[in-house]
């Protein structure tokens, strides 16, 4: 991102000067343009790419492994700054693990969690939202009470539930379970979006002119229902990453062999009082990281809205 | 209102060579069609008048109202449309008038099939459209495109200009090879009086009467013979709905088009209609020309239509009568019995509420020379000038 960034820095400079004859540019086109002059953007991007880096190759950020215990260092809790990119950053934990190298290495399982949970839930949930919403009548009668039974289960719960049924935990198995019981969420969002939208003029216009079922969904309907849906994801691809840490903190998620946030919150959790450093920086970590998500989604619902340019 | 007023009011008054092919249309032959048999009802004959373009029978629309969320039980239906029939000729403009609710947008929505009709024909060339669904209905929305009310709801919003004007030519790709397509679009651009450079720019960038414009544009785009026009300049300024008014008499006269324009302002419709029809709750309540509904008409509901018409002039204002109805429009899921308009009439009697008036050339004025003669649904149809000046 940051060489596109660079490559591509003359051309508004350009544009600016000559604004009269406009370019061909696709929506996309120009929610990029928007996007790379918005600060919000280049801080969630940079630290989203850091993420995902972090997520694709560990080893690069530490040398140490993050499951090499050494008792000598339990919780030893003063940050050798002296130690740039050594083992002792933010001190030891319980067991004198490195909770630097935890840190680097539990990204994997929330940055995946996340985004993969969010992925299935837009894919499903978006897609049944739109054919509930679009052909209504018994087709949205009966998406909607499959929604609602699912609504009824408690998130946590249900995916405490599905948890149970899984020994050996992975990473995908928690993405399942949560994927499983989130997509209404965003499901029940896209419908009433698209109800709005389909009674819009434009969508009669196109009907008018013989357009096609499918044009008129990808066409007309998605790209102005869109636009909450995207909200709503980027703000519950944070929730989903806390619950991934909720479930390994009430081990039912990912389990010890294992690396991730929440497990290391949940051992921290068990010794704040003495040894709080081993629950700060898995936290902070934690709210960077959703936080970083949120303010991307911010910045591409404002991009993708012309209305607002 | 005057300056508005077209000499003659029939289609015959426009530039012979504007309307070439267009039959006559003239009052006189709807007279001739009239006199024989004065009582009959036009939807059961249809009046010859020339070759109409398209041919509306007894249409329909009813909404149901259901009751129950699982198991929906119909207890009534709103009677939108109820049975109005009429005829759009070649190159003629057919205005529809009526208050709010009284069934004018739904009859469009009916014609461009947005909505399928209870009963009811719908003849476009003698083909019955209302029964066409699939690749024949592709084939025939070709020729009859709409223009929307509202300019700012009826452009995606998300979509260039270009995009939305070159929409019609990707959906039926037969009309616009795939590279004359962005020339064609500037072309129409420039037709409808836009810079061809703003192709690329969004419906948003643009004023409302600008966006009419452009939703005009993607309905000529395909070229076709027909053009349903909902109430195009009700959302606009009035000096901007002149200027759209006059661009599409000016595109009428350039592609022969037939308009059927549907408007609740009177003085508007008027300008821009050949003939007119006057609707109430659903029902066709007068049909003419402009000239004999303006200034003979014979329906009571037309003359309060007209009666209420602002008039400039202070003195001619104090001499004119003004016809007040009282009370709301009946809801149109429960019409009253007989006439329609009987609730709100000046001049209802017990006969109005038993036997339901059709709508067919008056026997008091059958046969006369009079511009009263025209249908009128109306047991006591009598000229009553209501227009001052």
């Amino acid at each position: 991102m940051p060489d596109t960034l660079t490559k591509d820095a003359p051309a508004p400079a350009v544009e600016a000067a000559t604004p009269a004859p406009d370019k061909a540019r696709s929506l996309w086109g120009h929610a990029w343009r928007d996007l790379r002059r918005n600060p919000y953007f280049i801080v969630s991007a940079l630290l989203i790419v850091l993420l995902l880096v972090i997520t694709a190759w560990p080893g690069l950020f530490t040398g140490a492994s993050p499951r090499r215990a050494d008792l000598a260092n339990h919780y030893l809790g003063e940050p050798n700054w002296g130690h740039f990119f050594q083992t002792d950053w933010f001190g030891y934990d319980k067991q004198g693990r490195s909770i630097y190298a935890r840190l680097i290495y539990g990204t994997r399982a929330s940055v995946l969690v996340g985004i993969s949970v969010t992925a299935l839930v837009v894919f499903f949930g978006g897609l049944v939202g739109l054919v509930a919403g679009y052909f209504g009548g018994w087709v949205d009668a009966v998406l909607s009470r499959v929604i609602d039974i699912f609504l009824g289960i408690p998130f946590l719960l249900g995916a405490m539930v599905v948890m149970q049924a899984f020994t050996d935990r992975k990473w995908w198995m928690v993405s399942l379970a949560l994927a499983f019981l989130g997509w209404t969420q965003i499901a029940r969002v896209m419908r009433g979006s698209v109800i709005t939208v389909k009674q819009a003029d434009y969508v009669q216009a196109a009907k008018a002119l013989g357009a096609s079922t499918p044009r008129i969904m990808l066409r007309h309907i998605l790209p102005n229902a869109l636009a909450p849906v995207i909200v709503v994801a980027t703000i519950a691809l944070g929730t989903y990453i806390t619950a991934e840490a909720t479930l390994s903190y009430l081990g039912l998620g990912l389990s010890d062999p294992a690396v991730s946030w929440g497990l290391d919150i949940s051992q921290g959790a068990d010794n704040l009082r003495n040894a709080p450093h081993t629950l700060m920086a898995p936290a902070v970590m934690l709210s960077i990281c959703v936080l970083a998500f949120i303010m991307l989604g911010e910045a591409v619902r404002n991009a993708l809205d012309p209305k607002l340019r | 209102m005057a300056e508005l007023d077209k000499p003659g009011g029939g289609p015959n008054d426009q530039p012979a060579d504007a309307v070439p092919e267009t039959p006559s249309l003239t009052k006189v032959e709807q007279v001739d069609a009239a006199t024989d048999e004065s009582a009959i009802a036009v939807i059961d004959r249809p009046a010859e008048r020339g070759e109409p373009i398209l041919q509306v029978r007894n249409l329909v629309k009813h909404f149901p109202l259901t009751q129950g969320i699982v198991f929906k039980r119909q207890v009534g239906a709103v009677r939108a449309v109820d049975g109005v029939s009429f005829d759009l000729h070649q190159g003629e403009t057919l205005g529809i008038v009526g208050e709010s609710g009284c069934g004018k947008s739904t009859v469009a929505k009916l014609l461009m099939k947005l909505e399928e009709p209870t009963s009811g024909e719908i003849f476009y060339k003698g083909e019955d459209i209302a029964r066409l669904s699939g690749r024949a209905l592709k084939a025939v929305r070709r020729n009859i495109q709409m223009v929307f009310q509202d300019p700012y709801t009826s452009l995606n919003p998300r979509m260039t200009v270009g995009d939305i004007i070159g929409e019609p030519f990707e959906i039926h790709p037969e009309v616009a090879p795939k590279g004359d397509r962005r020339r064609k679009v500037q072309e129409f651009l420039e037709t409808v009086g836009l810079n061809p450079e703003h192709i690329n720019r969004y419906p948003h960038q643009f004023s409302g009467g600008q966006r009419q414009r452009i939703g005009i544009a993607r309905g000529l785009a395909l070229n076709p013979e027909i053009i349903i026009c909902d109430e195009p300049v009700s959302a606009l300024d009035v000096s901007i709905q002149a200027q759209v008014i006059n661009l599409m008499e000016k595109l009428q006269d350039e592609f022969t088009l037939s308009y059927l324009f549907i408007a609740h302002d009177l003085s508007v419709v008027r300008h821009i209609s050949d003939r007119i029809g006057v609707m109430y709750l659903g029902r066709m309540a007068e049909i003419g020309t402009d000239r004999q509904i303006y200034d003979h008409p014979t329906h009571p509901y037309t003359q309060a239509l007209l009666s209420a018409v602002p008039v400039p002039d202070p003195d001619v204002r104090e001499d004119r009568e003004r016809i007040i109805l009282t009370g709301d429009v009946p809801s149109p899921a429960n019409p009253p019995s007989g006439c329609r308009f009987r609730t709100r009439c000046f001049k209802a009697q017990d006969k109005c509420a038993e036997e339901e008036p059709l709508l067919a050339v008056p026997a008091v004025f059958s046969g006369s020379d009079s511009p009263a003669n025209h249908e009128s649904a109306c047991h006591f149809a009598e000229e009553k000038s209501v227009l001052a000046g």
